[in-house]
């Protein structure tokens, strides 16, 4: 379970959170609908580090985790809303090579680990191709694969039908549920109410202050 | 034709001098090019400074005047060197310059999602250029810094202001001796043919770094 306490963040005078308390429960998928500008994507970024936290707490499994580098704890694993695969590596290029640098893991447990969540997401025949090739749909499921490679805690997704086709809003949703099902704790920023309602156990609103 | 085959040999000579300039001048300057561009990232004023002073007074001086003042003026106050390595020196400086900037083009050519995707799979700053930055910023890079290689192979021809015996300079020998204009048209032909190889080889670069978008 992940509680966040008391957080503060600000940009410049702008207040953007304000002694806010959140928990997220394992296994479940919470929701971050609300207006842009808002904050729930800071939110999320928050999360994974990208943002700095002015003030609170982030306690995780009932202890309190450092919140100056959270880029440093495995907490958050950050699907982009424009994906940011790296372009000039391989699909599977992209999802071995964190693991591989980072984690001491040899290559073929990377692969076989690669594989497996490719086959999974149904991209078992696309391990070899470059990203350019693939369609929008693809290149976000390759995000979360690349995302998940390294077990983080939770998957945060920013926005992640913005980018893609009406219909592949369904793809999307099914993705997400399948995910739980597998027990996994995901965080989803969306604009998209219908969406949020398909898919959320909780949905939380965040307005502008 | 008899006559060219006479003063080839001479030409030949001075056309490997040119050519060790420019191999040598190339693999050090893009290299350093590539550090000072990355150098020009990090937001430290009096670094900044320093760069920027010394891309203007590279680019912003003649290349002939800096050849000179590392021969002829650095030993006035005690730094001495041979012709050759003054020469190359001063070329990897002032080239290093022009690549600096050709990468810091490329550099921020990166989208920051890059280098926030990086951060979030966990990769330290080095592991961060040396695979992801890097390898992209080359593919953008290529064609202007082919562009420069190819001006190297002809402004080495400065090199005869500190009484190098390259290319350019054994042809004028050959045409001041023998009073004809000959041997620097020959010359020009071998400048003509190193290019020919450099542009080659920057198409097949090019091509193998087409294998993505």
């Amino acid at each position: 379970m992940l509680e966040l306490k008391n957080i503060s963040k600000q940009f410049g005078q702008k207040k953007i959170f304000d002694q806010f308390n959140l928990t997220v429960e394992d296994g479940k998928i919470l929701s971050l609908v609300g207006p842009s500008g808002g904050g729930k994507t800071t939110l999320l970024r928050m999360l994974a580090g990208l943002e700095t936290i002015d003030s609170g707490e982030i306690i995780y499994n009932g202890e309190s985790v450092p919140i100056d580098h959270l880029e440093n704890l495995n907490l958050l694993g950050f699907v982009f809303q424009d994906f940011q695969l790296f372009p000039h590596l391989s699909v599977l290029d992209n999802l071995i090579l964190s693991p591989t640098k980072t984690m001491g893991m040899t290559k073929e447990e990377a692969k076989d680990k690669a594989n497996d969540l490719l086959k999974r997401l149904g991209l078992a025949e696309h391990a070899n191709v470059y990203p350019y090739s693939l369609s929008g749909g693809q290149k976000q499921r390759v995000a979360l694969a690349r995302a998940m490679m390294i077990d983080p805690q939770i998957i945060g997704y920013d926005e992640p039908t913005s980018a893609l086709d009406p219909e592949l809003r369904r793809e999307v949703e099914q993705l997400i549920l399948q995910n739980r099902e597998a027990g996994m704790t995901q965080i989803v920023v969306t604009h998209d109410l219908q969406f949020a309602e398909n898919i959320s156990d909780h949905i939380l609103k965040i307005n502008p202050k | 034709m008899s006559y060219i085959l006479q003063v080839l040999p001479s030409l030949l000579n001075g056309a490997i001098a040119t050519l060790q300039v420019f191999c040598i001048v190339i693999i050090l300057s893009i290299p350093l090019g590539a550090i000072l561009a990355f150098l020009m990232q990090i937001r430290l004023k009096p670094l900044q400074w320093l760069l920027t002073l010394y891309v203007w007074v590279m680019r912003g001086t003649p290349l002939l005047l800096q050849l000179i003042f590392f021969y002829y003026v650095l030993p006035s106050v005690g730094i001495v060197f041979d012709r050759m390595p003054a020469a190359i020196l001063a070329f990897t400086l002032n080239y290093a310059a022009y690549f600096a900037e050709i990468f810091r083009g490329g550099i921020e050519a990166i989208p920051k999602g890059q280098y926030e995707a990086a951060k979030v799979l966990k990769f330290s700053q080095l592991q961060t250029i040396r695979y992801i930055i890097l390898p992209q910023v080359f593919k953008i890079v290529m064609p202007s810094v082919f562009n420069e290689i190819i001006n190297l192979v002809k402004d080495s021809s400065l090199v005869y202001v500190l009484g190098v015996g390259d290319l350019l300079m054994a042809s004028k020998i050959a045409a001041n001796r023998d009073a004809t204009l000959a041997p620097m048209f020959i010359a020009g032909a071998i400048y003509l043919i190193l290019i020919g190889v450099v542009t080659v080889i920057s198409k097949r670069a090019e091509k193998k770094f087409s294998y993505y978008r």
